[in-house]
């Protein structure tokens, strides 16, 4: 044996104790024998100070039902995989503390709402990824490429910053109102998307992509319920972005 | 079962695979196939920069750059690769900014710069800046404008589908094929994960971007899907693993939880301390202190602890100290990793140093390349219609210890070359014909893991794995530490074959590929553990406590891995003079693997003794 910590670090905070959470997970499995119809399942799983409801999750998943299903990879909030609604409320899962959340009563755990549940937790997020392609979620220019790099001052960089943070979780879409019931609408996070270009002092689609957005189910669809920007799990004031970018419309100033 | 054909697939949608399609795709009929959605890739969590030495802010040339990557990685590096990637670097950024990514920027608004560990000016006179970056999130940047520019150019992807192996037309894991007889890769078949089919896709390229393996850690900044599945693969089909032994840990993961935390904040004036508030890194390095490369400082934290000088109630980590930086710096440099200060350990990194821990990072070994990303069977045969790039590959850029922000820039610099030798090698070959039975071996693997009514947990096989690898063959190595772990893994390989999975669906059957990527992880750890006990020395990423010195008499080689049926009597290459070195063999079940050695170029850097 070598001089190696034999264990992992001990959580750093102040220690919280152990606790027993029950989490309600809501269940889609078309290939069991409930069919087509969705369930509550319901587990009471082990937890430590620091953990998130990920962990709970993988918890149920490697020690009691190997079926329960979500996606995950980085596991702490970049990838932006595990979007769910965790007590009526959308969160990345990997960045919500069970303590956090009062685990004293069950936690529900539900799949994001108005995208098609494929099975438990996991979504089709193909509707959500085909509005932010629509909005030419790239840089547009003309002309001939600059030798060196393209100049910005650090105002101009600042003026788009918040929504390049976007992780395209679609926290805040499928928190939206709107798009629930009119799965047509853009949805905030690809106007977020739309914001990052159109305030970009290097891109000259603006215009585009506002003749996009002022479609009917483009921005004007917005009502300002502020859910967006309570969903973001990366802070970014969504529903600032989307006025900005009605604003532009009337104005086209940007 | 479906069958597709392109000319070109690319196996996995990070940076470099992206990059490679962004080149292949304008050329020729391109597909990437991704386990993922592509912006869930790991290159995403990339936080401080890319290097390249365009002398924004200060006097910087590509040539220091290269020195700085030789022997930041003890020198095993490829120089001949080193300089490509150092001076590619320059265009590699810039390409990046026409392509849209929001650099920070300079007052006069050039690509702004910052200083990051190992990195310096003339030789190692002082830390330089050269680091690029978008605030601590340059690597989610960096996927989201790939993605982008792959929306733009109408890059065809399959999302959710894994690759579960590499069709050849030698199977070189069955018996020998003579140096020097031509190898084809032929496709891949992959198992879509939303209905559980399985598709082929016919192929004169194939490029593997697929990334790293730290999941064979417990304690890692890596995604869970970091499985090792595209070096896995590879070796099955007995291609050779290069320098798998250096494994990088993170100076500073979040204690307890391995979340990674940026050399940035060091590069941004962090200090690291112990338990009794000693700037430790004065005593280890002290010229560029807590910019020393990654393997100094987290060996250095590691002894820091182990001689009870750690800090917190049981003294287990040290601490990240940003309290003497101004708030308003911390928030415009740093946001995202302070937020994960105060999001997981409650900490505010405005008022409190922050607990941390090294933890797994980066294989700074792969699938061997040369420079144009052609994988290589040998030491000098290569694959045909075989490429990788980014870190499933070894070209070998990173030697024995990887700079920060030196695999931002792999995955540019030689995704870009993969993607181009691809496409081109592509417009001139045929298909080659699949054997029939060319899914028959992954269908038979699949039902029979569905089919097994119970048996072994994945999760406990993984986990012990995970436990028994951080324990024997972290940071500190000893023959006996190694020894306990090889045998670890053989008792977990021997469980595996008995592991059974609870979900038994077609559809989106999660349960399922963690079982087959498990298998991946245990074939990697394999690999890392025994380079790691013939490696009777201590160098970069690898430190053994019974050999603590680099002997470049016997060692400065890297490792090639093969293995390779029982009854195979072929050796493998070793190199000359070096006879008995890789002397390693270990045996298991059906197969041995084995150790060849293959010369490091050098082109024009003596090795030195590393001080910083």
């Amino acid at each position: 044996m070598t001089a190696t910590i034999d264990e992992a670090p001990a959580s750093a905070v102040p220690e919280i104790p152990s606790f027993e959470v029950t989490l309600k997970v809501r269940r889609y499995s078309p290939e069991s024998e409930h069919g087509e119809e969705a369930y509550w399942d319901e587990f009471t799983v082990t937890a430590h100070g620091t953990d998130r409801v990920l962990d709970a999750l993988h918890k149920i998943k490697w020690e009691h039902d190997g079926s329960v299903t979500f996606r995950r990879s980085c596991a702490h909030g970049i990838c932006g995989s595990d979007a769910m609604r965790i007590n009526g409320r959308n969160r990345l899962a990997c960045k919500t503390l069970l303590k956090d959340v009062n685990p004293d009563k069950p936690i529900l755990v539900e799949p994001i709402k108005g995208l098609p549940v494929i099975k438990d937790l996991v979504v089709d997020m193909e509707p959500f990824f085909a509005s932010y392609r629509e909005i030419m979620p790239f840089l547009i220019t003309t002309g001939n490429q600059p030798s060196g790099e393209r100049r910005q001052s650090a105002e101009q960089r600042e003026r788009f910053d918040d929504t390049t943070k976007c992780i395209l979780c679609a926290a805040c879409t499928s928190s939206c109102p709107v798009f629930w019931t009119d799965g047509q609408y853009f949805g905030p996070a690809a106007i977020v998307n739309a914001h990052r270009f159109i305030f970009d002092s290097r891109d000259e689609g603006a215009e585009q992509r506002l003749e996009i957005l002022n479609d009917k189910e483009g921005v004007w669809r917005c009502r300002t319920t502020f859910n967006c920007t309570e969903a973001c799990p990366r802070g970014i004031e969504v529903t600032k972005a989307i006025q900005e970018v009605k604003r532009a419309m009337i104005t086209r100033a940007f | 079962m479906q069958t597709h054909q392109y000319d070109v697939v690319i196996v996995g949608a990070g940076g470099a695979g992206m990059r490679a399609a962004l080149e292949a795709s304008g050329e020729v009929r391109t597909a990437v196939i991704s386990k993922l959605y592509p912006t869930r890739s790991h290159t995403g969590a990339a936080q401080g920069g890319m290097c390249a030495a365009l002398a924004n802010v200060e006097e910087d040339n590509w040539e220091w750059h290269t020195f700085d990557t030789v022997k930041g990685g003890d020198y095993l590096v490829d120089q001949d690769a080193a300089e490509i990637m150092a001076k590619e670097a320059i265009d590699a950024v810039l390409d990046l900014e026409r392509m849209g990514l929001p650099f920070n920027r300079t007052p006069e608004g050039k690509i702004d710069q910052r200083r990051f560990g190992g990195h310096t000016r003339n030789h190692g006179e002082a830390a330089v800046r050269r680091s690029c970056y978008a605030a601590d999130r340059t690597g989610h940047m960096i996927l989201q404008t790939l993605y982008q520019n792959c929306v733009k150019q109408d890059v065809e992807f399959f999302n959710e589908f894994y690759v579960l192996d590499l069709i050849v037309d030698h199977d070189l894991s069955a018996g020998h094929v003579p140096d020097g007889e031509e190898v084809n890769a032929t496709g891949v078949v992959a198992y879509d994960l939303a209905t559980g089919e399985i598709h082929i896709f016919q192929a004169k390229a194939i490029i593997f971007a697929t990334g790293g393996a730290g999941k064979i850690y417990k304690t890692t900044s890596n995604a869970h899907t970091l499985t090792g599945d595209g070096m896995a693969l590879a070796l099955r089909r007995g291609f050779p693993l290069e320098d798998m032994e250096f494994f990088q840990f993170h100076p500073t993961g979040l204690a307890g939880l391995g979340i990674l935390l940026s050399e940035a904040a060091r590069g941004e004036g962090g200090i690291l301390r112990n338990g009794d508030g000693e700037r430790f890194m004065e005593r280890y390095a002290p010229t560029i202190k807590d910019l020393a490369p990654r393997d100094i400082v987290a060996r250095s934290m590691a002894n820091e602890v182990r001689e009870g000088r750690g800090a917190g109630p049981n003294k287990d980590y040290v601490l990240l100290d940003l309290t003497h930086l101004e708030p308003a710096h911390i928030d415009a440099k740093l946001p995202d990793i302070t937020e994960f200060a105060r999001t997981y350990l409650g900490i505010e990194p405005y008022t409190e140093p922050v607990p941390v821990y090294p933890t797994a990072h980066y294989a700074m070994g792969g699938i061997p390349t040369n420079v144009d990303a052609e994988v290589l069977r040998n030491n000098t045969d290569v694959v045909r219609g075989l490429y990788a790039a980014g870190e499933v590959a070894c070209v070998s850029v990173h030697g024995s210890n990887r700079l920060g922000t030196n695999s931002l820039l792999d995955i540019n610099v030689f995704g870009k070359r993969a993607g181009r030798t691809a496409a081109a090698y592509a417009k001139t070959a045929t298909f080659r014909d699949l054997p029939e039975d060319a899914a028959d071996s992954v269908i038979a693997t699949l039902d029979e893991m569905r089919g097994r009514p119970n048996g072994e947990r994945v999760s406990d096989i993984r986990r012990e794995l995970q436990e028994t690898m951080d324990a024997n063959a972290q940071v500190f190595r000893t023959e006996d530490s190694l020894r306990t772990c090889l045998a670890d893994i053989r008792t977990l390989q021997d469980r595996y074959k008995n592991v059974s999975v609870q979900d038994k669906g077609r559809l989106f059957n999660t349960d399922l590929l963690e079982a087959l990527e498990l298998g991946f992880l245990l074939d990697i750890a394999e690999v890392v553990v025994i380079g790691a006990l013939n490696r009777k020395e201590s160098r970069g990423g690898h430190f053994r406590e019974d050999f603590p010195d680099r002997d470049d008499e016997k060692f400065m080689l890297h490792t090639m891995a093969y293995r390779r049926p029982l009854d195979d009597s072929a050796t493998v290459e070793s190199v000359d003079g070096t006879e008995g070195v890789f002397s390693e063999q270990s045996v298991f079940d059906t197969y041995k693997v084995m150790l060849g050695g293959k010369s490091v170029v050098q082109t024009r850097y003596e090795p030195m003794e590393r001080k910083y």
